[in-house]
């Protein structure tokens, strides 16, 4: 293979991503394109989402347009040098796709395992990136799973071993979530790391994985290196029930839809599929009552039950605070008045979910304080 | 998660069933099967294997092989449900309800509204169903429009395997009567299936495919056929809304008139023989319930007023097909598609 | 085990308690007051009161569409089910079921049965939880000399001879199914019959209370101790017709009069106890008043009872739907 010349290939966001839909390319042939560089609009079954280009050169020839369904791992494009001419291209493209084999290494797939904290208390979680990288451990949210930060997950761990967890009541971890408060997850979420042997780690959390995050970080400070709360709970005592509530009780696809709806500022982003994994997994045994007790205590009587603002002049930790401006789950107001040593970054026409909303610029802002 | 088959997601709800609940019990013929003979114990598992190892892990005091007697070990299984056990029955072949049809909607099925609502019986019967197996007449049949006819039961057809395993646990959890129809030519279909249990309620029909042009109500193995062709269709521009209603008893009447109003154009397709099937009952309610809003006539895919004929070559033109549905489809489009 | 004088006096009173119920039944349906049909069961009391005298609440019986007296037998309340039969809301059953499915499970009792033969399967499924569940009871259908040739009960015999149930089939042939004689309609005999299923078969003359309450003993004890199913064939009259209007034109000249003359199972009773010194005859007497003014009380109930209204069509179908 030409040392000149680099592919760019379908990424695979989260686990259920077999192949993409290349929507459209947001460059032309022959343009100069950055790394970072949002580049085309993919859409998966579950997520239509801006791709950021992985790499900086010249992009020579599109080998999948717009339109087009392609295996993850299979190639977008190719970038090369001005130098290249267009035959060793040719050669290059007629060779990839000869030898493109469909298969699990091909798409980088990484499957959840799963480890027990307690005697049959199991935590499931994706493990994805070198062993010898520090780590970022991703905590989601109320109702979320470790696949909430697929856009996320896979980006950060080219430098970084990433841990992204299912929490105590979600996905394929236990449905115990002992007595519902945030404190107990938190020492749940304390159990993985000493499970997993993870001595220190840079924190993501978002909403009530936020809170659970921050929590620990005070709580354990010298086992956090830097933390990320993203929409966090704990901030004040608003919180939008018609969504809580909404997210417990809807068992049907289209009404619950209008309530997943309320966590993102484009919608359009939302597929079909997305909502029937959450109507999949709210049928499990055991995960209605974990979420209503979550909720009892959590947001009792439609408010937010923790006070976390206080602690954050206990952190040691560097710190930041993500926000969308139009996030109506959780008000972005709540990030007012914070001391000025942390950073806060609001972005504009965004929900709930900036993880997924702004994937790129979140990973960044990741990626740069835990490099810091 | 992990891939199982149909047959597979059957075995391990009613496995997952057993454990937690001592009460479960399965009868049947050849449930586990080799019973006093001279070889192997759990020979066969049912006829097709659905409940292979659930004798050696249960015993035979819960996994009860039965003589060929479908009137007595089904009456028996309605006796046990009201007095106390949660029995899964198997009657083989759908088609043998002609020897046991009393036992079902004389009995199980009128207990509750005879006894005044004192009586609770969480029977559940499962049945094979459908064609295609070169079978022929009386191994074959659809017949679920039979039980659907009758109050106090419940009549569920799983589509799939993840299907396949929430509305066996629900089944086996509910406290009515359940007839499950399992299609014979599903066993080995696989797919993603949880392996904790769940449950999926009866009565919400699951919408499989949203599209703007024709609404198809499908039941049991045709859900899949609507979305072969809804997916076929989707190159000519013609997009479809496909419902499963996962349940003929109770019907989700209410996401199959949303959905057709949506599209203005229905086409139910249905197994069973045309007269008094799901598919006129579809119509019927549709024209009664929302007549104006359709722009075009009701269309029905089904089997013909037939038995079912043994020759592949016959069965082949009985069965629905994909390309009937897209033809019905184009059809209720009217001309230029 | 014995019957004490306090079981005697029980007995006599259950007996007692079917007579005057069917006789009332009889008289309402005569003078309209009753809907529907009836079958009843006068004359053959010895019958369901020999069996359920060994009888508790966590033994199981299925009845038959001739099914008053195994009701009241096995402990349901009269007068529920005087209203039931009047199809009133405080019916047993809500006025649902009617008189041919009485029913009351907390007693054990489940249903009268509208279908020839119904019952034997179910009785299977009593006896499959008890034994499953290891609740020691046990589990009796109570079937006519119809519902003997019905496949479902030949099949019950099989099904509970091979599993081993503690079920027990009490087959009350009163020589009629309708107006067909069994004498005619039934190929060899009963017992033969249990004996070709391998198990313990026998005939009782069911006009004798104590002979059907010593038969029932035996069986329902080997029932109890895991010993499997047993058949009685009881061999007793009706004395009213198949149904209520049956004119009974089948049946011989005087047919009914001479069994009522020398057999009456009550009047047997009676002089067997008496003589033998076990109970007085005032004592009977006693028993006998109290009866009639007490069914005379649950006729005048359901007579006057509430009917169910249209709120009360669509209950009871499921229990969710």
């Amino acid at each position: 293979m030409s040392g000149n010349i680099e592919p760019i290939l379908m990424p695979k966001w989260g686990l259920a991503m077999e192949e993409g839909m290349l929507v459209e390319w947001q460059v032309e042939e022959g343009d100069a394109i950055e790394k970072g560089q949002e580049i085309a609009d993919i859409e998966t079954t579950k997520i239509t989402n801006a791709f950021e280009s992985p790499l900086t050169g010249q992009l020579r020839r599109f080998v999948t347009m717009d339109g087009e369904t392609v295996p993850v791992g299979f190639l977008l494009a190719v970038c090369a040098a001005e130098d290249v001419d267009d035959a060793e291209i040719d050669g290059f493209v007629r060779d990839f796709k000869d030898n493109f084999v469909l298969d699990e290494a091909a798409a980088g797939a990484a499957e959840p395992e799963t480890v027990e904290i307690e005697p049959g208390q199991s935590i499931r979680y994706m493990a994805i990136g070198s062993d010898d990288s520090e780590p970022i451990l991703f905590v989601h949210g109320f109702g979320g799973g470790f696949d909430n930060w697929m856009l996320n997950q896979e980006a950060l761990s080219e430098d970084f071993r990433t841990y992204a967890i299912d929490l105590p009541g979600h996905g394929g971890s236990t449905k115990q979530v002992g007595d519902g408060e945030l404190a107990t997850l938190t020492d749940m979420l304390h159990s993985f790391m000493s499970v997993m042997k993870i001595e220190r780690a840079h924190l993501v959390g978002h909403s009530m994985g936020g809170g659970i995050a921050l929590d620990l970080a005070t709580r354990y400070p010298s086992q956090v290196a830097s933390l990320s709360l993203i929409a966090p709970v704990g901030f004040g005592p608003d919180i939008n029930m018609e969504y809580i509530d909404g997210f417990i009780t809807q068992t049907r696809a289209r009404k619950l839809r209008a309530v997943i709806e309320l966590l993102v500022d484009d919608p359009t982003g939302i597929s079909p599929d997305m909502i029937e994994e959450i109507i999949k997994y709210k049928r499990l045994d055991g995960v209605g009552p974990a979420l209503e007790l979550l909720r009892d205590k959590i947001m009792p009587s439609g408010q937010q039950a923790a006070e976390l603002k206080d602690r954050l002049e206990d952190l040691v930790a560097p710190t930041q605070i993500i926000w969308g401006r139009n996030d109506r789950i959780i008000p972005a107001s709540h990030a007012d008045g914070l001391p000025d040593r942390f950073k806060i970054q609001i972005y504009d026409d965004t929900g709930h979910m900036p993880h997924m909303e702004r994937a790129n610029e979140v990973n960044a802002l990741i990626s740069a304080i835990a490099k810091s | 998660m992990s891939v199982k088959s149909y047959r597979q997601a059957l075995n391990e709800a009613i496995y997952q069933e057993m454990e937690r609940d001592e009460r479960v019990v399965v009868m049947g013929e050849d449930i586990a099967g080799g019973m006093g003979a001279p070889g192997e114990d759990d020979a066969w598992g049912g006829v097709l294997g659905v409940t292979k190892g659930l004798m050696p892990k249960f015993g035979r005091d819960r996994v009860l092989d039965t003589p060929i007697s479908e009137s007595a070990f089904i009456g028996c299984a309605a006796g046990a449900a009201a007095t106390g056990l949660r029995p899964v029955a198997e009657l083989m072949f759908v088609d043998f309800m002609g020897v046991c049809f009393d036992q079902i909607f004389n009995q199980a099925a009128k207990f509750r509204y005879m006894f005044g609502g004192k009586a609770v019986t969480p029977l559940v019967i499962r049945t094979m169903y459908g064609a295609g197996f070169r079978a022929a007449s009386q191994h074959s049949q659809c017949l679920y429009p039979l039980f659907t006819h009758i109050p106090g039961l419940k009549v569920a057809l799983p589509s799939n395997a993840y299907e396949a395993k929430g509305l066996m646990t629900q089944a086996i959890r509910d406290d009515d009567p359940v007839v499950i129809f399992e299609h014979k030519a599903m066993y080995d279909e696989e797919m993603e299936v949880p392996d904790e249990a769940y449950g999926i309620p009866f009565g919400e029909a699951n919408v499989t495919r949203e599209g703007d042009d024709v609404t198809l109500v499908a039941f049991g193995r045709m859900v899949n056929l609507a979305n072969d062709a809804a997916d076929s269709l989707k190159a000519s521009g013609i997009t479809c809304t496909v419902v499963d209603p996962r349940t003929t008893s109770p019907l989700d009447t209410e996401t199959i008139l949303e959905t057709v109003s949506e599209t203005g154009r229905l086409v139910v397709i249905d197994e069973a023989h045309p007269r008094c099937n799901m598919a006129t009952d579809v119509s019927a309610l549709v024209s009664q319930e929302i007549f104006s809003d359709l722009k075009a006539p009701v269309k029905m895919v089904t089997a013909p007023h037939c038995p079912v004929p043994f020759s592949p070559a016959l069965e082949d033109l009985y069965i629905p097909s994909t390309a009937k549905i897209e033809a019905a489809v184009r059809e209720v489009l009217g001309k230029g598609h | 085990m014995q019957l004490n004088r306090d079981d005697l006096k029980e007995a006599y009173r259950r007996m007692c308690l079917i007579r005057e119920f069917e006789d009332k039944v009889h008289d309402e349906f005569a003078a309209g007051n009753i809907p529907g049909f009836v079958h009843l069961y006068a004359g053959e009391e010895a019958s369901a009161v020999g069996v359920c005298m060994h009888l508790e609440d966590r033994d199981a019986i299925a009845s038959t569409h001739r099914g008053h007296g195994h009701c009241i037998a096995k402990g349901c309340d009269a007068e529920g089910m005087m209203s039931e039969i009047y199809g009133k809301k405080d019916g047993l059953c809500g006025g649902k079921g009617g008189s041919m499915h009485i029913a009351d499970l907390s007693k054990g009792m489940l249903g009268a049965n509208g279908i020839v033969g119904g019952g034997p399967p179910l009785i299977c499924g009593a006896a499959l939880t008890a034994k499953t569940l290891k609740t020691g009871g046990v589990a009796i259908a109570f079937l006519g000399d119809g519902a003997s040739n019905q496949g479902t009960t030949l099949e019950s015999y099989n099904l509970a001879k091979i599993w081993n149930l503690p079920a027990i089939f009490v087959v009350e042939d009163n020589g009629y199914a309708e107006s067909t004689a069994s004498a005619w309609s039934v190929a060899g005999t009963q017992t033969k019959r249990a004996e070709g299923f391998g198990m313990p078969g026998v005939e009782v003359d069911g006009h004798d209370f104590f002979a059907v309450w010593e038969v029932a003993r035996e069986a329902i004890e080997r029932a109890r101790n895991g010993e499997g199913p047993s058949l009685i064939h009881v061999k007793l009259n009706r004395y009213y017709g198949h149904f209520e209007g049956d004119a009974i034109t089948y049946k011989g000249e005087g047919e009914i009069d001479k069994i009522k003359a020398t057999k009456d199972c009550l009047n047997l009773f009676k002089q067997r106890v008496v003589e033998t010194s076990l109970l007085e005859s005032d004592e009977l007497s006693e028993i006998e008043g109290s009866v009639k003014s007490y069914i005379d009380q649950c006729a005048a109930t359901a007579m006057s009872g509430s009917t169910p209204t249209e709120a009360d069509l669509m209950t009871d179908v499921y229990l969710k739907y």
